[in-house]
């Protein structure tokens, strides 16, 4: 419970559904954070609109800034240029960061500016009802593809890489300890760093597929555990081929 | 010039003509100062910044044209919600759309005012000169503190690109922004009086939300009375202040039976044509709008009674005199020239003419 003095009281009960793997990654974030011993009143979370961005607001007992869908790397790049002292992380989902977002991303990425940006990422719309997002795989069902995604999805590790991010890594809410190990080095690091963490919702992707990622949501946490595959070289990104798997590690050049 | 005077120490922009002199200016100046500069991807992430900095404690700027308007306001609409000071200049130019990037026009007079979505307030101010540019710009700075809105410089690319020599008003007082207090960060429950700014990094664990919220920042998302109290606080700080923020000029209205009321640089125009027909014994007047949002409409109740006929001309095809013909009791008259060149005072003279 010593995670406890880092969340707001009145931010409960938590409105992530049941399956959800965005309390799990709160838990990293806050753990890492402890770990680390940092002082949360000199951070600043700023998320933006989907179910990621109530992982750091209200839950968290510390500054915090719930902007508008897709803008969170915008105004954290506004704290941090005024007052660089302040440790700004992002929090936020894949739609936000990569679709409405995406260009305030690979921009942020590009200038290499002192940000930790973490993206929960459930390859879905949740809030807004699972329509498809730029990360669902290919075939998926979802509220807008009824018929299953036909677009070929991002890989937000390559992305980021390629727009010039200085520290990237992937992880899921299924492997815990390297995502906290991760996070961590991640709020260390100095430079724009990206972290791809898989977290499932049962809710808007996982009841219309079924068949590929687990009947319950506890059977799609443990799905994580059977697609992930480590990469033992950074270069791995690049040569990894097989789409029915993640490809989990760190991605630093 | 004026923003720097004011305390601003943060700028975020994106090119756009005709206002990217000013972002070129800043570039140059803040770094002086201890201020920082960013060129952002976009207008979108420009406004974001500003507020983020805000936030951080800054005095934040930026500047751009009609388009660039159009994709700030998603993000003004948030700094309408929380309550973030900041300053917009938009120099206008002619629209819509990409239009003619180097022509004047006052076509956002009423995207300034409703662009953003829901209801709201904010403060709009219409400068003339260069001396103006200068003293309205930390003019604009002090009600966005005392407010805690974002608040237009409405320029136009006339005013923005005029070279005139300029007597800069050096006593100008300027609105510090508040230490740090125990206050709620989002007014009170009482009455519309706005509460300091506070700012990251001092332990106050800020909760910072677009959506509805209370007056400590926790989310009211499905509550009607905090969307009422919020909407009617957004709207009634600068409601109940009107008087004390709006401004104009009168000229040679004492006796005057017609009325032109403008603002910007069609006012200059207005002024030498008044000018001109008082010389040929006209009795016209002039009635100078420095504020237009809100709108100073406690003027029109005051005109003098000789006034029978008013007179607005505008570079758009009539904003102001809606607003002119609802809280003015006689004849009001348009004349709207939107071809992408000034407004002549010989044009005006010859309306003059035509309405006698």
């Amino acid at each position: 419970m010593k995670l406890d003095k880092y969340i707001r009281p009145e931010a409960f009960p938590t409105p992530f559904c049941q399956g959800c793997g965005h309390g799990i990654l709160m838990q990293a974030v806050l753990r890492a954070i402890d770990e680390l011993s940092l002082d949360i009143d000199k951070m600043v979370f700023v998320s933006g609109i989907g179910c990621a961005a109530w992982i750091p607001s209200p839950h968290f007992a510390a500054d915090t800034l719930h902007t508008l869908h897709g803008r969170p790397i915008a105004y954290a790049t506004g704290v941090k240029l005024f007052n660089p002292a302040l440790k700004v992380v992002v929090i936020s989902g894949d739609g936000d960061l990569s679709a409405i977002g995406g260009n305030h991303l690979i921009h942020a990425a590009r200038r290499n500016i002192e940000l930790s940006v973490i993206c929960a990422n459930n390859s879905i719309y949740g809030m807004t009802g699972g329509q498809v997002a730029p990360t669902t795989p290919c075939g998926s069902k979802t509220a807008t593809t009824p018929e299953g995604a036909s677009e070929p999805p991002f890989d937000l590790c390559k992305l980021a890489w390629g727009a010039g991010a200085t520290y990237i890594a992937r992880s899921t809410v299924f492997h815990v300890r390297e995502l906290v190990k991760y996070i961590k080095k991640a709020l260390m690091h100095k430079g724009f760093s990206f972290m791809d963490v898989i977290s499932p919702c049962y809710t808007q992707y996982g009841r219309r597929n079924q068949k590929t990622c687990g009947e319950t949501p506890a059977g799609m946490v443990l799905n994580l555990k059977n697609q992930a595959v480590r990469a033992k070289l950074p270069e791995e990104l690049f040569t990894f081929g097989d789409k029915k798997k993640i490809l989990i590690g760190e991605f630093t050049k | 010039m004026g923003a720097i005077k004011a305390g601003c120490r943060f700028y975020a922009g994106y090119p756009i003509t005709p206002s990217s002199e000013i972002m070129e200016q800043m570039a140059r100046e803040l770094p002086k100062v201890n201020g920082v500069f960013v060129q952002m991807e976009d207008e979108i992430g420009s406004m974001g910044a500003i507020i983020g900095a805000a936030w951080a404690g800054a005095k934040a700027m930026t500047a751009t044209s009609g388009p660039g308007l159009t994709l700030m306001l998603e993000n003004i609409g948030y700094a309408i919600m929380t309550e973030t000071p900041c300053v917009i200049v938009d120099v206008q130019r002619a629209g819509p759309s990409t239009g003619q990037a180097t022509k004047p026009a006052s076509g956002d007079v009423m995207q300034v005012r409703w662009g953003a979505s829901g209801d709201y307030e904010i403060i709009a101010l219409s400068p003339w000169s260069v001396a103006e540019m200068y003293e309205m710009t930390v003019q604009a700075f002090n009600f966005a503190e005392t407010y805690r809105i974002p608040v237009f410089l409405l320029a136009d690319e006339a005013v923005g690109h005029i070279r005139e020599s300029a007597i800069l008003a050096d006593n100008i007082s300027v609105v510090e922004r508040a230490a740090k207090t125990n206050l709620p960060p989002f007014g009170n429950l009482k009455d519309n009086s706005v509460t300091p700014m506070p700012m990251f990094g001092q332990g106050q664990k800020l909760s910072v939300t677009g959506s509805t919220h209370d007056h400590w920042g926790y989310r009211k998302t499905q509550s009607p009375e905090f969307q009422a109290k919020s909407v009617s606080r957004f709207c009634n700080k600068v409601r109940q202040d009107a008087d004390k923020i709006t401004s104009y000029e009168q000229h040679y209205t004492d006796d005057a039976e017609t009325l032109v009321v403008a603002y910007g640089f069609t006012a200059r125009s207005s002024l030498r044509a008044i000018q001109i027909a008082r010389a040929d014994n006209r009795k016209v007047g002039l009635l100078r709008l420095k504020t237009l949002w809100p709108f100073p409409e406690s003027v029109f109740q005051g005109l003098s009674p000789t006034v029978k006929k008013i007179l607005v001309p505008e570079m758009n095809q009539g904003q102001v005199i809606r607003e002119v013909q609802r809280f003015s009791k006689c004849d009001v008259l348009s004349y709207s020239k939107t071809n992408g060149t000034i407004i002549t005072a010989s044009e005006i003279i010859t309306k003059l003419n035509e309405i006698r």
